[in-house]
């Protein structure tokens, strides 16, 4: 199949930036190095494309229904203009995806705009539209993927340069979470203080063809996919097809460690199985754990309790550029979850010393 | 983009290099590989007095997105080993035909120099 072009696909092939396939798109993974643009996040301002992010509009008289009963949070609870992260569960509360949903600016009355995972758009599309027709709910789902380009503005001076890019000093004031109608080059969009990087940030979603100037209106860092994945990993949140997957890994909300975006006093899909959860406690949960030896963790390798017992596998790991140190997300016992409990790390057949860590890792 | 790739060495298809010297060589990796590889994070090689061969695995270099193994463009003992760079693997991003070398060889009579393409044949490949 095809790889999908981001709308910005052009600029970075001008900017010499190393592509690498991910979630079916074709996206940067490097412009400069991924040391210098993690750096540029954590003491300054970087800006991302995250154009392979799926964006799906639900409106009309049914859409709170139906985004209440297909997502683990609760909706009612959003006001016009706020996001909220959740989850997507089956029946059986496996995490499909994970999600940020808008509730948009009162201009576009109760309409909401999610945004799953790069790849997922069209299942969920269709995961939407199927169970409006079961559901025999009055709602439009549509899905705007292709006609919407999304630049995330991360970093301690991410407000400056969004209130310069705007002409909008009040911004500096928006509060987290919230989502506003927003003019960049000439161009009307939306922006929201959320993000994925540990830092303060503005994620904004544009019309496609607008998107290189929109890219343009922000002077700072570009940064590829490498440094959003060191980022996030320090800041302990998770990637979808590799710390959970519905097929590979599946794994619930409680196990993940998103038990704080589930609502289980709301009617959703998956809920009657995660209210048995909540109830007993995961067997498994996701930990963080740093490395005492030189190595680096990577997805795959096995987990070893301090006795040498098999006790899980890692489901991401790097060498964190703020932090100094290797270390790891993955999934063990619930009776190993305890930050200092000594761990080991299986690296080409050896074990090596590792450690259970509060998450996040890194936190500004 | 180019890369440096110095006249005064031999190269392996997989990116290592060795420049003798009077039966002697060093060994590290090309200015092509550090730039796929990215930052550079972990090395690991063998210990001084171990036995290598030409096109066997010396070791394994690491970057933040990737495991790469390293493969011996020599036969010999390790007489030497670059271990500045446990402490700062970059060097291998900064100066990978300098401060960045991994080890350095007393060379075998076949010592696997002859296998070695030359500069030009290494520029033809990676252009």
């Amino acid at each position: 199949m095809a790889l999908r072009t981001p709308p910005l696909g052009a600029a970075h092939e001008s900017r010499d930036a190393k592509v690498t396939e991910f979630g079916g798109w074709e996206m940067p993974v490097e412009f400069d190095s991924i040391r210098t643009e993690h750096e540029s996040v954590r003491e300054g301002v970087g800006k991302f494309d995250v154009s392979h992010m799926g964006e799906i509009v639900v409106s009309g008289p049914d859409a709170d229904e139906l985004m209440n009963r297909l997502t683990s949070n609760d909706v009612r609870t959003v006001d016009a203009g706020t996001a909220q992260y959740a989850a997507i569960t089956d029946s059986e509360g496996v995490i499909l995806d994970d999600t940020m949903l808008y509730r948009l600016p009162e201009s576009r009355d109760e309409e909401f705009l999610f945004v799953p995972n790069a790849g997922n758009d069209v299942a969920m599309e269709e995961r939407w539209e199927s169970h409006r027709d079961e559901w025999n709910l009055d709602a439009t789902v549509e899905n705007r993927t292709e006609e919407y380009a999304m630049i995330a503005v991360q970093g301690p001076d991410s407000a400056d340069l969004v209130a310069e890019a705007t002409g909008d000093d009040a911004l500096a004031e928006l509060p987290n979470f919230a989502a506003i109608d927003t003019t960049i080059a000439g161009s009307e969009g939306l922006l929201a203080r959320t993000g994925y990087t540990g830092e303060d940030g503005f994620e904004v979603i544009f019309p496609s063809a607008d998107a290189e100037a929109v890219w343009e209106a922000f002077d700072c860092q570009p940064c590829g996919l490498g440094a959003r994945d060191t980022l996030r990993m320090e800041a302990g949140l998770l990637l979808a097809g590799q710390d959970f997957d519905s097929e590979e890994n599946p794994r619930n909300p409680y196990e993940a460690g998103i038990g704080f975006a589930v609502d289980t006093d709301t009617e959703f899909v998956g809920r009657d199985a995660l209210a048995a959860v909540e109830e007993s406690g995961p067997d498994e949960r996701l930990v963080g754990f740093e490395l005492d030896e030189r190595a680096v963790p990577r997805h795959g390798y096995d987990i070893q309790s301090s006795d040498g017992e098999a006790i899980g596998t890692v489901t991401s790991g790097t060498m964190a550029p703020t932090l100094g140190v290797p270390i790891g997300l993955g999934y063990v016992p619930a009776d190993h979850t305890e930050p200092g409990t000594d761990i080991g790390i299986v690296v080409r057949g050896e074990a090596k010393d590792a450690h259970i860590t509060a998450l996040p890792f890194y936190e500004r | 983009m180019s890369f440096d790739v110095p006249d005064d060495r031999g190269y392996m298809e997989s990116h290592e290099w060795a420049s003798e010297d009077g039966g002697t060589a060093r060994v590290g990796i090309s200015d092509f590989a550090q730039d796929e590889l990215g930052d550079i994070v972990f090395v690991e090689f063998p210990d001084e007095g171990a036995e290598i061969a030409h096109d066997e695995q010396l070791g394994v270099v690491e970057s933040i997105k990737a495991v790469s193994d390293l493969y011996s463009p020599v036969t010999g003992t390790v007489t030497a080993t670059n271990d500045e760079l446990l402490d700062a693997p970059e060097l291998l991003n900064d100066d990978p035909y300098g401060e960045g070398w991994l080890v350095e060889v007393d060379l075998a009579d076949e010592s696997g120099l002859d296998e070695l393409l030359s500069a030009d044949e290494y520029r033809d490949q990676i252009e």
